[in-house]
């Protein structure tokens, strides 16, 4: 082996707990960097092979009823490739030993044959065999929360007569990966099933023998899926179709992409600070590192080693040192997104995982690795090896001290030497000050972000259900119902109050922006449900206009209040309806627009209907309640409030929190690697300093104070910068997830901060640990003798 | 003597700038060595010796004059020339050794050889300054005069036209010191390779062919010794 070589193995070996705290750093920000890619890359490309493998359809619609004989007229639609009608119902569910009231929808498969769209992927049984008249196959989510299987049994309440249905097989389908029982926010797998069953036994219990009330599509290559929903809507408009839609609009999708399009912000946002922290902290130390073999340096090139050869030896060098830390943040990172992928692919009822380990993320990871420490090294060594080497063998000259601002200012007056010396030391160096801040600065930051996503989940939940939907219980009727169905609500046993809604399927326009969403109509005097301003106050929906959640208005319409906004009603006789905005709402889950429900009922040509009633209720008597709404054949589902925010609370813990708590783990990394590293660094730089004061009478602890008094100044310094960081990267991080499905508040909690600037102190504290005993073994005999 | 001197000065000088302040280290040098000589550069700190020594080796460059080694000139050679003089043809020995503390006595050597166009084997060197016996130990395992002759060794590993020792004995004592000019003479008379050494010692001025005195950047005298002595008969 060459002596260069060998030097270079010891010189490893010697730094061996800086090489430690850098590789730390870089696994953090490499792991973090492939785990995200990775499972996002994954995660997308399972989506799409999923949907083609079970040909998800392109376009949808929704109709009251239509013959048969109409599926052929669909097919003939330009643009359309395939056509598949069904039966679908939803219907009330019961579940034995279960009293929450379970919601069902039934969809029905082809007599013969598979289905030629949204094929059910089957996980264990089969599919109802074609003569059976009460076989259904279930969905493996809801089987699961239920403890249901093969050979176990339910019952539903199709059009006012039970049915009791044996379950023959468990299966997953693309279409309903999210499934959110009609009326509610988010997937409830325990009282939210589908059910698959055969179309002939479907439509003979729901009364649609030789008719059909869904159809689904798709698309021709090159068809534009606009023109053939508008075809669509035309054939269907006498058969009281609700308005066709495209995949985009499609539920579950719209939700699973939204996930992934919020997985991929965090896949690049993430993992971008940490490369970039890491990468910065790589030059940093690096350069310093280089800065320290000064001598050696010299040495070499007086021995006539040319500059070229140096630039190796210490490339080299560079490069052993990161290769520890790339490596092993590949592997974590690899295993890491395994298990992360592995989780939302659990979470997303995707039936495989096809795992994408993309060449170009390792070549990214690899190169921003390479580029930061490479380019540390050559400004180092070439700083270092244009010296003449006489003058590098000579220890630096001194540097030039002065007395800082705040001496001159006189305010230092009373200040010990040791305080003014870590006040000079700092102001000396300013730049390399700085960057020491701000490396701190981007741990605390990233430390911030992670936890400031819970804290703005919590303060979502809680504008959405203590400030604004206090109901206990939301009950959806099958149909519009007159309002007078309010009062047999409220005679139930345990209900305390009873409010009711009007909600009107419709589609949204503002000049070339438009929108599906429901029109809420709401009573004046609403308690339960409550429409906030911007101050977050509950205001009266005006008599007149239309109420839109801010980010509808802002975002997606691009409508004032004062201007007209145009209401395409999708049910019943399906008016077009003009109605000014008559103010906004702020709402950080979904997407509403609001209107006094006697208006809404008015425009709609009605009389005092509701589609369904908010309670409050006595919750001592709530299966005894749940018992009699199951009985009322017009409820079509009941939603209890617990049950969305625990819902919602346990989507979060799965997704966005697990994820957080990964990066706040490896912020901790990076924290303890920058301040321990700056401290190591500066006991190599001025060990003989302070070795001298230690034979001049200091004791230890007032070395170490030097010492550790500068970097806890930094530090201390860094914790507000790192808070200002957190916070605009926070704000960077809500704007990029705003979607119509959720919006994320700025909302930082005093724990938070407290969090970032104790894990800083606390990497403060253990580094100051490290070095304490490195200070304790300061040789002084053998520093002073060796040079001048 | 009618010979060709293998170094060649003429007006040297050289201003640093430390920190804040200018140092003039060299007002106008003159300089001649011979090939195989024993030189010593004696004078107080501070007279330009270490300078003078530094720019001859290719360290450091003159602020202005002349300088030339075997009829090249040095004052006007670039970067990756000097890399090549210091390579080929220059043997250094500083005070405090300059070793890398992460490479054993064989492989400081080693380092050095390993470039060189017809180096002795390290080993060989290093039995030259009487280290034969301590190849593996690293520097933090060796006492000063051991470091030094290693030091030694690695400057004359590579069988340099041209040995240049600032101080070699300046951070030992007087036994130690000796044994370590004792491994430069019999360096100087086995391969005679020109010597310089630097030191404010007027006592080892008495084993060179020449002596040449140093005050305040300027060549103060030069003179010739009738006979050199042999370092174990010095003491001081």
């Amino acid at each position: 082996m060459r002596a260069l070589d060998r030097k270079l193995w010891r010189d490893l070996w010697h730094l061996r707990g800086m090489v430690g705290a850098i590789s730390l750093v870089l696994l953090g920000g490499i792991s973090t960097f492939v785990m995200s890619r990775v499972t996002y890359e994954s995660l997308a490309a399972t989506q799409q092979r999923y949907y083609a493998d079970q040909r998800f359809a392109e376009v949808f619609t929704g109709l009251v009823r239509a013959p048969g004989s109409v599926a052929a007229r669909l097919a003939d639609i330009p643009g359309v490739d395939h056509v598949e009608t069904r039966v679908v119902a939803v219907v009330n569910l019961e579940v034995e030993g279960y009293d929450d009231p379970v919601t069902g929808r039934v969809v029905s498969l082809p007599e013969h044959g598979e289905p030629l769209l949204n094929v059910p992927w089957l996980r264990i049984g089969r599919l109802p065999d074609p003569h059976a008249d009460a076989e259904v196959t279930i969905s493996e989510d809801f089987a699961e929360a239920q403890g249901l299987g093969p050979g176990d049994s339910l019952a539903a309440i199709i059009k006012g007569r039970r049915k009791q249905l044996t379950i023959v097989g468990l299966a997953l389908s693309p279409e309903y990966m999210y499934a959110i029982p009609p009326g509610a926010i988010f997937p409830d797998y325990e009282r939210y099933g589908i059910l698959w069953m055969n179309r002939r036994a479907l439509a003979t219990a729901y009364d649609m023998e030789g008719a059909f009330n869904d159809a689904s599509f798709s698309l021709q290559a090159g068809a534009r899926a606009g023109d053939v929903i508008d075809g669509i809507d035309g054939v269907l408009a006498r058969y009281g179709g609700f308005g066709a839609y495209a995949r985009e609009d499609q539920f579950s999708h719209r939700f699973i992409t939204e996930e992934l399009r919020g997985l991929r912000t965090m896949a690049t946002v993430f993992p971008v600070i940490f490369l970039g922290v890491a990468a910065f902290l790589l030059n940093v130390v690096i350069t310093r590192l280089i800065s320290l073999e000064r001598e050696q340096i010299g040495t070499l090139k007086a021995f006539g080693y040319g500059t070229g050869a140096i630039t190796g030896h210490y490339l080299k060098l560079v490069l052993a040192m990161v290769s520890v830390g790339l490596a092993a943040g590949t592997g974590l990172g690899l295993w890491f997104a395994r298990g992360m992928a592995g989780i939302y692919q659990v979470f997303y009822s995707f039936p495989y995982l096809h795992l994408v380990l993309d060449p170009a993320v390792f070549v990214q990871a690899l190169a921003v690795t390479l580029v930061a420490a490479l380019a540390g090294t050559l400004l180092a060594v070439r700083h270092v090896a244009a010296l003449p080497p006489a003058v590098a063998m000579r220890p630096e000259p001194p540097p030039v001290y002065r007395a800082t601002l705040l001496e001159r200012a006189g305010l230092a007056r009373r200040v010990a030497e040791p305080t003014r010396m870590i006040l000079r030391h700092v102001a000396r160096r300013p730049a390399r000050s700085a960057l020491t801040v701000l490396g701190i600065a981007a741990a605390a930051g990233i430390l911030m972000i992670t936890n400031f996503q819970r804290d703005a989940i919590g303060w979502m939940l809680n504008v959405q259900y203590v400030l604004s939907s206090r109901e206990d219980v939301t009950v959806m009727f099958t149909d519009p119902t007159p309002r007078r169905a309010l009062y047999s609500l409220s005679a139930l046993d345990g209900v305390q109050h009873a409010e009711g809604f009007r909600a009107v399927p419709a589609r949204l326009v503002f000049g070339h922006r438009s929108y599906r969403t429901a029109v809420e109509g709401v009573e004046p005097d609403a308690v339960l449900q409550r429409v906030l301003d911007a101050d977050l106050d509950p205001v009266a929906v005006p008599g007149e206009g239309v109420v839109l959640t801010d980010y509808l208005a802002n975002e997606i319409l691009g409508i004032a209040p004062g201007q007209t906004l145009v209401i395409e009603v999708l049910e019943g006789r399906r008016p077009v309806l003009e109605v000014p905005v008559a103010g906004i709402t702020r709402q950080y889950l979904g997407v509403n627009a609001y209107m006094n429900r006697e208006a809404l009922n008015r425009l709609m040509r009605e009389g005092p209907a509701i589609s369904g009633a908010r309670l409050s209720v006595d919750k001592a008597r709530l299966v005894d309640l749940y018992r009699q709404l199951r009985e009322m054949p017009r409820v079509a589902g009941t939603v209890v409030r617990e049950n969305s925010i625990r819902q919602f609370n346990e989507m979060m813990e799965q997704t966005i929190l697990f994820f957080s708590f990964i990066t706040a783990l490896l912020g901790g990394f990076i924290a303890f690697g920058v301040v321990y590293n700056s401290a190591r660094i500066a006991l190599s730089e001025r060990g003989r300093e302070l070795a001298s004061l230690r034979v001049l009478g200091f004791t230890r602890a007032e070395v170490g104070y030097i010492l550790l008094g500068e970097i806890g100044l930094l530090t201390l310094a860094a914790i507000p910068l790192g808070f200002a960081f957190g916070i605009g990267l926070s704000a960077y991080l809500a704007a990029a997830f705003a979607s119509d499905l959720y919006r994320v508040a700025l909302v930082v909690e005093p724990r938070t901060y407290a969090l970032a600037a104790g894990v800083v102190i606390a990497s403060f504290a253990v580094s100051c640990l490290f070095i304490w005993r490195k200070v304790s073994r300061l040789d002084l005999v053998e520093v002073l003798k060796t040079r001048e | 003597m009618d010979r060709e001197a293998v170094f060649r000065a003429r007006g040297l000088t050289k201003v640093y700038r430390m920190g804040e302040i200018e140092v003039v280290a060299l007002r106008g040098v003159d300089l001649d060595l011979y090939a195989g000589e024993f030189v010593v550069l004696l004078g107080p700190s501070g007279s330009g010796k270490s300078t003078l020594l530094n720019i001859l080796g290719g360290l450091d460059s003159a602020t202005s004059g002349e300088v030339t080694y075997a009829g090249h000139d040095l004052a006007r050679a670039t970067e990756r020339e000097l890399t090549g003089f210091r390579r080929d043809h220059v043997g250094f020995v500083f005070q405090f050794y300059n070793l890398i503390p992460s490479l054993t006595a064989r492989e400081n050597v080693a380092a050095v050889t390993e470039i060189a166009r017809a180096p002795m084997k390290p080993e060989e060197a290093l039995e030259v300054v009487g280290m034969g016996e301590r190849l593996d130990h690293f520097p933090a395992q060796l006492s000063g005069g051991e470091q030094q002759r290693v030091a030694i060794a690695r400057a004359i590993a590579k069988n340099p036209a041209v040995l240049l020792c600032d101080e070699p004995t300046g951070a030992l004592d007087s036994a130690t010191g000796i044994v370590v000019l004792e491994a430069l003479e019999s360096a100087n008379r086995r391969l005679g390779t020109l010597t310089v050494v630097i030191t404010h010692n007027v006592v080892i001025a008495e084993m060179a062919d020449r002596v040449i005195r140093m005050a305040d950047g300027r060549i103060a005298g030069s003179e010739q010794n009738p006979t050199r002595r042999s370092p174990r008969e010095l003491a001081w």
